[in-house]
């Protein structure tokens, strides 16, 4: 496809490397389409179609510092046209000329060194970078969605929210498609191309005086698996579930986690896992005098917490996109292959995010970000939810988790409320529908309180979702959940 | 616009914004749309982070596009488009009159919007000295650098972490009546100190400046030009000892306690108590799967007891250097300012133009937004912020009429339910109130609250003289997810008896 300015994100790629007079450059152009619908109270609200184009340009100027140093300069805009190309260029080789050496400062990756990171990667590597069989080339239109994919998804809708409204009951929710095409070139001859879907759906069901809720969540990549009337059906056990209401006061109970509330918790924990601020000794994942806990035993079960590009249904960018540098990413890393990586193994701290830089500054293997995640047990024939229910003698059942933010670093307190749906397991059975709470509890010392592991299955994060859409997790058994106070919200 | 102020972005007015304007609104009325409004928008932004003193992150963003929302049949359609071309401008209405018609299946609230003047062609620039995109990158990198470079020089300090953003935001709106051209300065800069002790133990301390809509005058405040910022070398020369005595400090006792709340501290706990519990689109239920809704619902406008009787609570768009502040929001409503919350009692709601027709408000008080071309308007938060007692004390005075308690200044750690109710909040710094008097810093301090008992159990206000207009760059909302910069000013507070939890005990349960 040529975009509405005449060039192809191909060719942006191509002009501004050709365009460039630093010792190195990258660039990244990205296409990004988006179609969305939201619905409260059983009619829309709002929706859209949405597209955007944006063009980074990473000069490196490596003259002027000493053996080994360089600076960046990184200037990223939406919507170039043709005669802007060299202006961006010339405004990042600008912002290089002025920075003080950068930290991170490396030898930018090469064709030939694809896979060198993980080994994962290496029979996949080509002259021109990662090749990969689920993915167009390096020529072909980037990928774009439009409203047209909610089409069928809008008319189950539409009854399934007739269906609510006859029944009494109320349909919150909203449904969003995207679809990212980013093309990574540089000036060592790298060209990498990743299509990216993301897409999701969220149904809240409420009874007609509000007091009892119910939600569900899925993702999806591309909206043709997703059942609404099914996920309806589901939240109508729900809100029969809760029409029985049992008040229980703050303390520690047993509680069942359903995977939506493992990946939030989980989620948390592996976005606290840089190895950079660890190896300085402030984070969780620090150890008391220097260096960090990696190989530190932190669950007795035998999980894994991990993410790996390629994973069914849940694959992401084969290869690291930095539009900016941080504590553990650099853009001087742009490129470099992205493999199966275990962040927790068999209960133990494998690994922490990092780049080349921050990875050497801890004394750590190189494992950049990946974004996915998932957690799962490797004892034999895990349970599912069900199961699990089945099996309890008294425990608290939650939905979702919600408003989760952290309260102390050295322990990776978070706190953060119940929602949707906190019900009461007595004898295999839910028995009705308890209050709200707010809990104080460390996904860290979680880990630790694992009581049972269930089957791993693809979920939708409740409080990350809009930022971290790919997980697989299973629901767990915990045992003493710190449930602060009571919420009085229904 | 005022004579004093600079002038809009020249690379933004020279853009084709009324051609672009008059093809999208065209193209729209041609295929039957009631109502049709356009946005054009570049938004200029650059972060600046350094660690120890080393930059480690610089980025300049330059984001621009154009968006165009319809009315179709009582459905709202929106579509957006990056090209500033009348021909984009056109596909974009094009494709918001598909988009209503394909979600048209799930609508069964026609939309009407509430009348609002038509104001012609306007401007409008908010109010700063000094564009932040006019200094060089280098020079704010080697400030931020002399200033990690003094918190580093200190012996308790083991890392320091700087971050300047800024943000230029140029909008250009019309609905065929109103035509309003528009440009917003703001910046949030902060610093943070992390001490670790040999133990293994490690805590953090951050500059209490908060993000303003102002330009980088606020970072270097020359006397000569009145003194319109921040006195970072001041609060720059305590921290380091603060730091220390906070890692140093006895762990708090959990029970309840009175607790003087500075400014720095309290303006989150009225943008999430009050900001967003009188938005109206929460209390109507627009929000429930996602944000949440409001326990202060339009049934109890007018008598609902937010709070004690000294509780005053405006919300508005025209406070000087506000975040939220704006001459036209994003459905062309001149910006105003109303009572939220009077003599403790809510009295208003914040509004965009169709829930101020559907509920009988008569006209919006302009709290639509959008952050940028790609998503459609929201009703979003105006500057909500809690009035100062007239003569009222200082924090001294508040402290003073303290026999235990804490005084709590800076932001950090917050939470709150999904209906406005339990909310939990940490800080920057704790102090012992002994008599009357301050003894000394305690630490994992968190307060626990539900919002009526403790705006409830406020039994005095500071005086101007207390008063600051604390903020955020990131207030989130809606799906697909927006972000908004607001504003909330607020005086020192007393509230008596509220929860404190010690958070390391809470860690251990």
């Amino acid at each position: 496809m040529t975009t509405a300015s005449g060039y192809s994100p191909q060719e942006t790629v191509a002009r501004a490397l050709a365009a460039a007079r630093s010792d190195d450059c990258v660039v990244i152009a990205e296409e990004t389409s988006s179609a969305n619908l939201r619905w409260a109270g059983n009619t829309l609200t709002t929706n859209g179609v949405s597209a955007s184009r944006q063009l980074t340009v990473i000069a490196i100027d490596r003259h002027g510092h000493g053996p080994g140093q360089a600076s960046a300069g990184v200037v990223s805009r939406a919507g170039v046209r043709p005669d802007q190309i060299e202006d961006v260029v010339r405004q990042a080789e600008r912002a290089a000329a002025e920075a003080t050496p950068a930290e991170d400062a490396d030898e930018l990756a090469g064709p030939e060194q694809a896979g060198s990171f993980g080994g994962e990667n290496r029979d996949q590597a080509g002259s021109f970078g990662l090749k990969n069989t689920d993915q167009p080339g390096w020529d072909s239109p980037p990928a774009r969605t439009e409203i047209g994919v909610l089409r069928d998804f809008a008319a189950t809708l539409g009854e399934t929210l007739r269906a609510a409204q006859a029944a009494g009951r109320k349909l919150y929710g909203f449904a969003e498609h995207d679809l990212t095409s980013t093309f990574l070139g540089t000036s060592t001859g790298v060209r990498q191309r990743h299509d990216q879907p993301t897409g999701r759906v969220e149904l809240n069901a409420k009874s007609a005086d509000l007091e009892r809720s119910a939600w569900t969540g899925a993702a999806t990549r591309e909206f043709t698996d997703v059942d609404v009337a099914g996920l309806a059906a589901g939240l109508a056990e729900r809100l029969d579930w809760a029409k029985r209401a049992i008040s229980l006061p703050a303390g520690q109970y047993e509680t069942l986690l359903p995977p939506t509330a493992v990946a939030d918790l989980l989620t948390y924990l592996y976005w606290s896992a840089g190895a950079k601020e660890a190896a300085e000794g402030r984070t969780v994942f620090s150890k008391p005098g220097g260096g960090t806990r990696v190989g530190e035993r932190l669950s007795a079960q035998p999980v894994t917490l991990s993410s790996d590009p390629r994973a069914p249904g849940l694959a992401s960018a084969p290869f690291v996109v930095a539009h900016a540098s941080g504590s553990d990413s650099s853009v001087f890393d742009n490129g470099l292959p992205l493999s199966a990586t275990s962040w927790i193994s068999e209960g133990s701290l494998a690994a922490l995010i990092s780049s080349r830089h921050s990875a050497e500054v801890a004394g750590l293997a190189v494992t950049p970000a990946i974004d996915n995640l998932t957690f799962a047990t490797s004892a034999a024939a895990p349970p599912a939810l069900a199961d699990m229910i089945a099996t309890t003698g008294r425990a608290l059942l939650l939905t979702c988790l919600w408003y989760i933010r952290e309260v102390d670093s050295q322990t990776l307190l978070l706190t953060g409320l119940t929602r949707d749906g906190v019900y009461l397991v007595e004898d295999g059975e839910v028995v009705g529908a308890v209050n709200n709470f707010r809990f104080n509890e460390s996904p860290v010392g979680m880990l630790g309180r694992l009581l049972e592991v269930g089957a791993t299955v693809p979920t939708l994060p409740r409080e990350w979702g809009d930022y971290f859409n790919r997980a697989a997790m299973p629901p767990v058994r915990v045992e003493g959940f710190n449930m602060s106070s009571v919420s009085q919200a229904s | 616009m005022d004579d004093h102020r600079p002038g809009i972005d020249p690379e933004f007015t020279a853009l084709p914004l009324r051609d672009l304007a008059d093809a999208a609104l065209a193209q729209a009325k041609s295929l039957g749309a009631q109502h049709a409004d356009f946005r054009a928008e570049r938004t200029r932004s650059q972060h600046i982070g350094l660690s120890d003193g080393n930059p480690q992150t610089l980025i300049d963003a330059d984001d621009s596009g154009l968006a165009v929302r319809v009315i179709v049949d009582g459905t709202w359609g929106f579509a957006s488009a990056v090209d500033l071309t009348t021909d984009a401008a056109a596909l974009a209405a094009r494709e918001a009159i598909e988009v209503a018609k394909v979600a048209a299946t799930i609508n069964t609230e026609p939309i009407e919007l509430a009348p609002e003047p038509a104001y012609g062609d306007v401007t409008w620039v908010s109010a700063y000295e000094i564009d932040p995109f006019t200094v060089s990158a280098a020079d704010k990198v080697a400030l931020l650098a002399q200033w990690s470079n003094t918190l580093l020089a200190h012996a308790a300090v083991s890392h320091v972490d700087a971050s300047l953003q800024q943000v230029r935001e140029c909008k250009f709106y019309s609905d065929g009546v109103t035509t309003a051209t528009q440009q917003r300065i703001r910046l949030q800069p902060a610093l943070t100190a992390v001490a670790v002790s040999d133990d293994g133990r490690f805590d953090t301390m951050r500059t209490l400046a908060p993000p303003v809509g102002r330009g980088y005058e606020f970072l270097t405040p020359n006397p000569l030009r009145g003194g319109a910022g921040w006195d970072f070398e001041a609060e720059l020369a305590e921290l380091p000892e603060l730091l220390a005595a906070k890692l140093g400090a006895p762990s708090v006792e959990p029970g309840r306690y009175d607790l003087v709340i500075d400014p720095s501290n309290l303006w989150l706990v009225i943008h999430e108590s009050i900001g967003h519990a009188t938005e109206l689109d929460r209390a109507l239920g627009y929000e429930a799967a996602y944000a949440g809704t409001s326990f202060a619902t339009l049934d109890k406008l007018g008598s609902l007891q937010y709070g004690s009787g000294i509780m005053h609570v405006t919300g508005d768009r025209t406070a000087e250097h506000g975040l939220a502040t704006i001459g036209y929001d994003d459905e062309g409503v001149a910006g105003q300012s109303w009572d939220l919350i009077t003599d403790g009692i809510l009295s208003g709601y914040q509004l965009d133009r169709r829930m101020a027709l559907l509920k009988g408000f008569g006209r919006s008080n302009g709290c639509s937004f959008s952050d940028g071309p790609g998503h459609m308007p929201l009703q979003r938060m105006a500057n909500v912020s809690l009035e100062p007692a007239a003569g009222g004390p200082s924090t001294e005075d508040l402290i003073a009429g303290v026999d235990n308690g804490i005084y709590i200044l800076g932001d950090k750690s917050w939470s709150i339910d999904m209906q406005r109710y339990n909310f939990q909040f940490t800080g920057q710094r704790f102090v012992k109130i002994k008599n009357g008097r301050l003894a000394g810093q305690l630490r994992d301090v968190a307060y626990q609250a539900t919002t009526t008992d403790f705006w409830g159990s406020m039994e005095a206000v500071g005086g101007p003289q207390t008063y600051v207009l604390g903020g955020a760059f990131n207030c989130g909302k809606g799906q697909p997810g927006q972000v908004a910069p607001v504003s909330h000013g607020c005086p020192a507070a007393l509230m008596r008896g509220v929860r404190i939890l010690n958070t390391a005990e809470e860690g251990a349960k």
